[in-house]
Parts: structure tokens; sequence; C-alpha cells
């Protein structure tokens, strides 16, 4: 048996087409596998090996009977701690939710098991997915496998450590400010945000309505690709899901790039970047150069204003949909005198810090007094944000940006100061607000080894594109420049 | 100062958030940080600027009605699952979930 961390989607189905390997004995040794390596990852918060072994067992049969096998046959995922997995605990890693055992699979769950994948479990992050080093699970920090001592990004840090770890093939995360590309690209691995709309949300614990996704991470844009296919499509359970037909990602990525125009927006090369990063970034955009993409100088102006607008938009929609936690129909309750008493005790029981504090804000911008003066504003400058990307793709096919303006940080290095962790965002929440799809594909490491991510973005629906360009990287070396 | 410790506690209660006196302390200065920042909105001519409250895209699925993807036909569909959701439930009583009193006996509930 080759080893775990080198298996993809494609040598999975060889070796179980050949029967060299039994998509039994897999789930097997991806759960020993996990056991071995989480007590010091904590990646994983939940494992379902029950649900794994029928799932395997069912490709098994079909194998044994000669039918074809579904696009992702015996392929060990893990999912992140935010998505409704029926009859397997859900947490969004809060306290408050602690036992919450959905009665349903979130749509992107269910086309993954109509697909053939194997579930492993389910992976911690950031509670509620607000936060972007995983620092704020109630569980307990996620480590990141490249150096135990910092953190894997986030909020998806779970689902990334455990790819990059080779403790799953692949793994769903979550994007509503760059949770699925800033660990990525701590981690090492690539990691996609489909355009808004592109995947349903339903069954994803809502964070962000306006700005949330469900995307995939692997190791290879391969991969990365095939779970993109199962997942995306319009889902009458989601009313925001694009009626969009999904392009063969596989057939369009193998296109060549040549002539592609890659925008180059000056805004995210500033200061604050740290300078490995860029110099790694300009290096591989050197290399799209030599496979015949002509670089294009761009200017996104309103780049700078895209955290505060953020912030305000996204704490603001999680003050409502957080609303829901109050003790009555599911999760934590903490008992009170009054009907009132029983919410606040719950909700200050059952939430962290950082959910409060977001709560806090959110709630804070959409008071009586202060709608116009923040929240109306914010969404103003949301239209600005989204008008540079409008402008910029009359002129360019994607643009390429460094992910995060710095490598994975140490563990505990900004946990007490929450608007220092907010700006690291930088150049993540901008294609959030745009809705555009955006993807971070490993882009070599600094002197020390630790990763580093180079994000591009695509036009609406442009997912083939960002897949094409980082397959043309892949291939010509580019993660491991 | 953007916030005040009155602020914060009108926002906390608004939130349903019983916070700690030390967390008053705490999220008044942080969120006034974080307030502070966030003006820098302020100096963006937003004359003629439309709000963005969502992306949304066209397109007709199967099953939806023409030119409002976001729509489908209202058919019934079962939903047999009263028993799991109630199960989920920290006080439940078939067919209800239970909170402590609403309304106090002869009084509304004092607040």
């Amino acid at each position: 048996m080759s080893a775990p961390s080198s298996w993809t989607v494609a040598s999975i189905r060889a070796a179980l087409q050949a029967k060299k390997i039994s998509a039994r004995e897999l789930a097997t040794e991806f759960l020993n596998r996990i056991e071995r390596r989480n007590p010091e990852l904590n990646a994983f918060l939940t494992l379902s090996s029950e649900r794994a072994y029928a799932q395997a067992d069912r490709i098994d049969a079909a194998i044994a009977k000669g039918d074809a096998l579904p696009a992702l046959a015996g392929v060990p995922i893990a999912i992140k701690d935010v998505i409704s997995t029926s009859g397997l605990r859900t947490t969004c890693a809060s306290k408050i939710l602690e036992n919450y055992v959905p009665p349903y699979d979130a749509t992107a769950v269910a086309r993954l098991d109509k697909a053939g994948a194997v579930f492993l479990g389910k992976t911690n992050c950031d509670e509620f997915a607000m936060g972007g080093s995983n620092e704020n699970s109630a569980y307990g920090p996620v480590h990141n496998p490249v150096a135990l001592d910092r953190v894997p990004g986030g909020s998806s840090g779970g689902s990334a450590a455990a790819v990059a770890a080779g403790l799953a093939v692949a793994a769903l995360g979550t994007d509503t400010g760059g949770s699925i590309r800033q660990p990525a690209s701590f981690c090492g691995i690539a990691g996609l945000m489909p355009t808004y709309g592109r995947v349903s949300r339903y069954g994803l614990v809502a964070f962000a309505s306006s700005l949330d996704k469900i995307g995939p991470f692997a190791t290879n844009t391969a991969d990365a690709g095939a779970v993109l296919s199962v997942i995306a499509g319009h889902d009458g359970n989601d009313s925001t899901s694009a009626a969009v037909p999904v392009p063969d990602y596989a057939g369009e990525s193998q296109a060549p790039v040549q002539g592609l125009r890659l925008g180059v927006p000056e805004d995210y090369f500033g200061a604050g970047l740290d300078s490995e990063v860029k110099e790694r970034v300009q290096a591989g955009i050197a290399v799209l150069e030599r496979l015949g993409c002509r670089r294009v100088a761009l200017q996104m102006p309103h780049t700078d204003y895209a955290i505060a607008a953020y912030y305000i938009l996204a704490t603001a929609e999680a003050s409502s949909n957080l609303a829901r936690y109050d003790g009555v129909r599911y999760g934590l309750r903490v008992p009170g005198g009054t009907l009132t008493e029983m919410y606040r005790n719950t909700r200050e029981g059952g939430f962290g810090p950082e959910v409060k504090r977001r709560i806090m804000l959110g709630t804070y911008v959409l008071s009586s007094g202060y709608y116009d003066a923040y929240y109306l504003r914010a969404q103003r400058v949301r239209s600005l944000i989204a008008r540079d990307f409008t402008d910029a793709f009359q002129k360019v096919d994607a643009i390429v940006t460094p992910t995060a303006p710095t490598p994975a940080f140490r563990l505990g290095e900004k946990a007490s100061d929450p608007l220092q962790m907010y700006l690291a965002d930088i150049y993540t929440v901008t294609g959030s607000l745009a809705g555009v799809p955006g993807i971070s594909i490993p882009c070599g490491k600094t002197k020390a080894g630790l990763p580093i991510g180079m994000q591009m973005f695509a036009p609406h629906f442009g997912e083939a594109s960002l897949l094409r360009i980082a397959r043309a990287f892949e291939s010509a070396g580019g993660f491991a420049i | 100062m953007k916030i005040s410790r009155e602020d914060v506690t009108k926002v906390a209660a608004l939130a349903h958030l019983g916070l700690s006196p030390s967390e008053v302390d705490l999220y008044r200065e942080q969120l006034d940080a974080i307030l502070t920042y966030i003006d820098k909105l302020k100096e963006l001519d937003l004359t003629n600027v439309e709000p963005m409250a969502q992306v949304l895209h066209g397109g007709v699925a199967s099953g939806a009605k023409e030119g409002h993807p976001e729509l489908r036909e209202d058919v019934l569909r079962p939903c047999d699952m009263a028993g799991h959701v109630l199960a989920g439930a920290a006080e439940a009583q078939t067919p209800f979930f239970r909170v402590p009193r609403v309304i106090a006996t002869g009084e509304a509930e004092g607040e």
C-alpha cells in the first residue's frame, strides 16, 4: 500500500478497480492515522467510523458486483463541524451545540455521500467559523502539522490540518471572509472558495448568510476540482443557490493558459505584507508568465476599506443568525427564573469570547440610530468593492495576490488583540464581499519552512479558470518553487 | 470614545447576553478600537452608490419558476422528524418545547 498522504481521488479509483486495496482497508488506514496523529493536532472533534465503514462497504459491494463506480468512490473525506451531518454530532466548535445531532445531511454532504465518499469525521474550527487562527474553538486550538507551535489558520483550521497531515484526502471547509483560503495557505495545500451560490448552503449552520460558502480542501488541483464537481449545482432547498450549469471542471482545467491576462493589483502588495511572502508570490507570478500568461498591472482602489465593511456586514448578519441559540429548541440550556433569564444564562454560558464580541458588534451596528451610519454605509462600500472586481475583469481573466500577509503565526501570538486578527484578513475579504470565486494554492515556503499561499480570483462562476491556472502552475512545479 | 459602558450594557441586553462587569469593560475597550477603525469608511464619498445586500445570480433551474430560480412550486413533502427534533431539546413534552413560565399568574412577567 502506498503512503496514505500520497493517495488522490484518481489513485484511489485505480487501486480500487485493480483490487489492490478495498474501500474498507483504505478507511481503516485513514482512521488509524487519525487515531495516531490527532492527539497532537486536535484536527478532528468527532469521528464517524460507523458511517465510514458503511459507506466503504457499499463501494466494496459495488466493485464485487462489477458496477460502475461513482465519482468519489472510496475517497476518505473530512467535514468541517459547521456542516450538518445526519445522526452525527455537529458542534460548530461551540459549547452551545456540544450535544447537537442534526436530523439531516447538508446538501453538500448528501451529494458527497451519493458520489461514494467515505466520511472520516468532523473537523475542528473557530467557534461558528468566527476567527482566523482556530484558537476560538471551545474544544482547544488545532496545531499546524507543518509546525506544531503555529496556528493552522482559520476558521477551517481542522479541515486544512487534516488534509495537510494526510489524515484525509480532501475536506469540506467554509469560507465567509477567508476561512478556506487562509488555512490552505498556512498549511501548504489548495483551498477553493466557490462563487456565492455555486454550492448550496442548505445544512450549513449560518454565520453570515450573504457571505457563507462551502468549498473543498485538497493537496492538489485535480482533487479540489473533483470535489467541487460533486457539491456544486442548484438546490431547491437554498433560495440563494444559483441555477447555473456546472461545467466539466476536470476537462476545462486541462486547457492551456497561454494568453490569459493576469491582473496584479498593487493595492495587495503594499505595507504590511511580509517580505518573504511578497517575494514568493512574485516568483509565482513569474512562473505563470513563463507559461504564457500576460501580467497586467491593476488598481483596486477600495481594497483598503474592505475589512471595515466586512466586519460590519458579517457581524450584523451573525448577530441575527445566532439569535436562534436561546436554549429552547436545541443545544445547551442554562436554567433561569424567567424566560429572559434563561436566554441570557444560556447565551452567556454557551458562547465563547469571539462569538460574543461579534454578536455585540453586530447588534450595535444594527441598533436604532446607528443603522445608517454603519450597516447601510458598509453595504454601499460593498458595492464599490464589487465594482473594483467588475472593472478589473473587463481587463483581465484572473487576479493574482498573496492569500495572507504573513505565513502561519504562533499560537497565542495575536489572541489578545481582535482588531489585529481582523486586519490579517485584508486580502481575502474583498473577494468574499464581491461574491467571486477564489483559490489559494501553495507557492513555496519561507526560509524557516513555513508554507506560503498564492491567491487567485476569477469572475463569478469562473472556478474552471482558477482550476486551469492552478493546474498549469502545479504541473510547472509552482507549488514547490 | 466611540462607545460607553452604558452602550455596551444596553447592546448586551438587546442581544440577550448576560455579561459580567469585567466582560463589559473588556468589550467596551475592544469594540471602541474596532469602531474607531471602522470610521475610515467615512472617508469615502458614497453619494449615488446603491447599497449591496446580496450577490444574486439569474438563470432558471429545473422545477424553478421562470425567471425566479429562488422560487419553486409549493408542494407538500414528507418531513417526519418531529421526534428527532424534540429529542434535541433540553426540555420537551411531545409535541411541545417546554420553557420557563412566560406569563406569571395574574400579571405579565416583570422584566
